[in-house]
């Protein structure tokens, strides 16, 4: 697998390592929805269908969101690979967000 | 019907905090399922009030609550509360939530973002706690994260909308920096909230003093002005003024001030729960006054207080057996509470809310404070007097007979003992003084003023010895009253003096009994004599009768034998006689008329 990995970046393909990554929203609220969208923008250009997304509603699930330690929405977590991360925000920032997941910013244009 | 009774504004429902003074100015708590906004710089109490009345609503009135905490962690919220004895942890397993809401500090930002992810949770956990308190402790630290005002003002009125919903009674705490930096937004919170209360904490002449002001209460009446806050020993306290009018109660009962002289000169004593200031000069034996009074307090079996500041208890207990005033059996029977208080570690405020605290617990009958002034030494002066104010007013509204001691430095009584402006408060005012005449100085004892009591307006010794402080007896000399040596040499002049008088008085005595006893004897010879004198006329007078008698027996018997002319003899001595008395008489008309007979 890391062979692999290695292998790939030094062909400069992207990323093929599966992201497993979970969404935390607040049902339709309006930053939940440009989070949702933002992201899904994301996850087709830099990650290339190797992702694994989650979407939690905490209005629905709020005994899931308290175990987990998600305060406010819209929030990202990498779950991995490690190192895990957070982000909070509608994920409007781009570079923000990438640099969160461990991907290169502006990787592919 | 229905609309004249919605008409009439109904009170405010209001839950007691359990803050010991806070629920006295808010009249009653903070508005039941409403909102109250905690303002206040950094380390003001903010948290440790909302801490404190979630911990009380949850023991005493039963009420679940939660606990939001955006800055600090759920351990250093328990290790907090522990400091106060709050057992939190045990609370935190039934009827407390704490959701430690801190955002880790790898947390990346990406855009906008909104609390109601939070809320949905809050609201979650309040349906399966039941709980009725919420408190948002630092809800500045999540705001500041949005970095835009409007954000900011967006999430707040989620927060007010979900408030109203939930019907959760809830404080919020925000961290506002000075005056200055009061953003608009929390101008905003104040009006999203029905009651708002700002804690402050500034520097008085290095000493740090806490306040609390209730800026706003919706509908509803409150004490308005700054209050002092401290830390107690079971959490935050408020120093709420009491009650606006002053108890009436004034009981004619006299309470001895410890020993007779005092007692003498107060007419009796002094009235019970009265207030009694002694002020002097160091080592004018101010202690010791106010140690003998709670000395005869203690064996009246009365409970007693004293508090002391900047003098251990050990060592006042030391210095008054000197002086033979005996504490020690009442300090171990419990009858005898000491507090001693440094005022150079903490605010006065802080000493004057843990005596408050004695006051309740201990419910002393007798106070003494020994001495109000070490208040003053540090902190402003302002607060100082207020504080003791307020100290004498609880004792007062309590019913405490109080003696309260007060440094006078400096020679002018009268300017300095109103330094504190205790004095005017006092009921009785007892002033201690030197008097330096003669190469020494005594204790000079005054009443300046002794409130419905007819009492001494001598000037009078204190003298200290073994067996206690007592009164001498007033020697006054030329309009002063004399004291120490002075007083036993004019004592010793004087009694020599009286000898002296006594001595001469006896000398006359003797002179004047002599003297009557001289006159006496003379008299007696003069008697002698007068009695000799007569002795001696009655004897001439007797002699020469009985001359003539014998005489004239003799003339006759001699004529007799003569047997001569008597007849004629005895006209011409009758005739002679006559003669001569009429030439007595008539001499003045005829001179010549005189006849010559018988020449």
């Amino acid at each position: 697998m890391a062979r692999k990995r290695t292998k790939a970046r030094a062909a400069g393909a992207p990323i093929t390592t599966v992201v497993v990554m979970r969404l935390y929203i607040a049902g339709a609220a309006p930053n939940s929805v440009r989070a949702i969208a933002n992201l899904e923008v994301i996850c087709r250009r830099y990650l290339k269908g190797c992702y694994k997304l989650e979407i939690v509603d905490v209005c629905e699930h709020p005994q899931r969101a308290l175990a987990d330690g998600v305060l406010v929405t819209p929030s990202l977590a990498k779950v991995s690979p490690a190192p895990v991360s957070n982000v909070i925000g509608n994920l409007s920032d781009t570079d923000s967000v990438l640099a969160a997941l461990g991907l290169p910013a502006g990787a592919i244009e | 019907m229905t609309a004249k009774t919605r008409a009439t504004p109904r009170l405010l429902p209001k839950v007691a905090t359990g803050v010991r003074g806070f629920d006295e100015i808010s009249r009653g708590g903070l508005p039941r399922n409403r909102t109250s906004l905690v303002m206040g710089g950094p380390g003001t109490g903010k948290t440790l009030f909302a801490l404190q009345t979630l911990g009380n609503a949850a023991r005493k009135g039963k009420e679940p609550g939660m606990f939001v905490a955006f800055e600090e962690d759920t351990r250093e919220i328990f290790a907090n509360g522990a400091t106060f004895g709050w057992d939190l942890p045990a609370l935190a397993k039934s009827a407390l939530f704490f959701l430690d809401a801190r955002l880790s500090p790898t947390v990346v930002q990406s855009g906008d973002f909104e609390l109601s992810g939070m809320l949905a949770i809050l609201e979650a956990k309040k349906r399966e706690l039941g709980a009725a308190w919420i408190v948002f402790d630092g809800i500045d630290v999540l705001l500041a994260l949005l970095q835009n005002p409007g954000a900011e003002r967006r999430e707040i009125y989620r927060l007010r909308d979900w408030l109203a919903r939930t019907d959760l009674t809830a404080i919020i705490t925000a961290k506002v920096d000075g005056d200055a930096a009061t953003p608009a937004n929390y101008g905003f919170m104040q009006f999203m909230a029905d009651c708002v209360i700002r804690f402050d904490r500034r520097l008085e002449q290095g000493i740090a003093v806490r306040r609390l002001e209730i800026t706003k209460y919706r509908g509803s009446d409150f004490s308005p002005g700054e209050f002092p806050l401290s830390f107690g020993l079971q959490g935050v306290e408020v120093a709420a003024p009491g009650s606006a009018e002053t108890l009436a109660r004034a009981p004619t009962e006299r309470v001895t001030s410890g020993f007779g002289g005092l007692d003498s000169m107060l007419g009796g004593g002094v009235f019970r729960g009265t207030t009694t200031l002694i002020t002097g000069a160091p080592g004018t034996s101010k202690t010791t006054l106010a140690g003998k009074f709670a000395e005869s307090a203690c064996r009246r079996g009365e409970r007693t207080l004293f508090v002391s500041f900047d003098e251990g208890g050990e060592r006042i207990r030391r210095n008054l057996t000197s002086v033979g005033i005996h504490l020690d059996g009442y300090l171990r029977s419990g009858l005898l509470r000491m507090y001693c208080g440094r005022t150079d570690a903490t605010n006065p405020e802080e000493h004057l809310i843990r005596i408050a605290a004695l006051l309740l617990e201990y419910q002393p009958s007798c106070i003494v404070i020994d001495p109000l002034s070490a208040l003053a030494k540090s902190g402003a002066l302002s607060s100082a007097r207020a504080i003791g104010n307020r100290l004498i007013y609880q004792v007062r509204d309590h019913s405490i007979t109080a003696f309260i001691t007060s440094l006078v430095e400096g020679a002018d009584p009268q300017a300095e003992a109103t330094e504190m402006q205790i004095s005017t408060i006092a009921d009785t005012w007892i002033h201690l003084s030197y008097l330096v005449r003669g190469g020494e100085r005594n204790r000079a004892l005054t009443i300046v003023k002794s409130r419905g009591t007819r009492h001494s307006n001598q000037v009078r010794e204190l003298v200290l010895s073994a067996a206690g402080p007592a009164l001498t007896d007033v020697y006054s000399s030329g309009g002063e009253v004399l004291m120490g040596t002075l007083r036993w040499e004019k004592e010793a002049e004087e009694r020599a003096r009286k000898h002296q008088r006594h001595a001469e008085f006896t000398a006359k005595r003797r002179e004047l009994k002599f003297a009557e006893a001289d006159i006496t004897a003379r008299m007696a010879a003069l008697q002698v004599d007068l009695d000799r004198a007569r002795a001696e006329l009655a004897r001439c007078s007797g002699d020469d009768e009985a001359r003539q008698k014998s005489s004239g027996e003799w003339k006759k018997e001699l004529r007799r034998m003569r047997s001569s002319d008597s007849a004629a003899a005895a006209a011409a001595v009758s005739g002679k006689r006559r003669g001569a008395r009429i030439s007595a008489k008539s001499r003045k008309n005829n001179g010549e008329q005189v006849p010559r007979h018988g020449s």
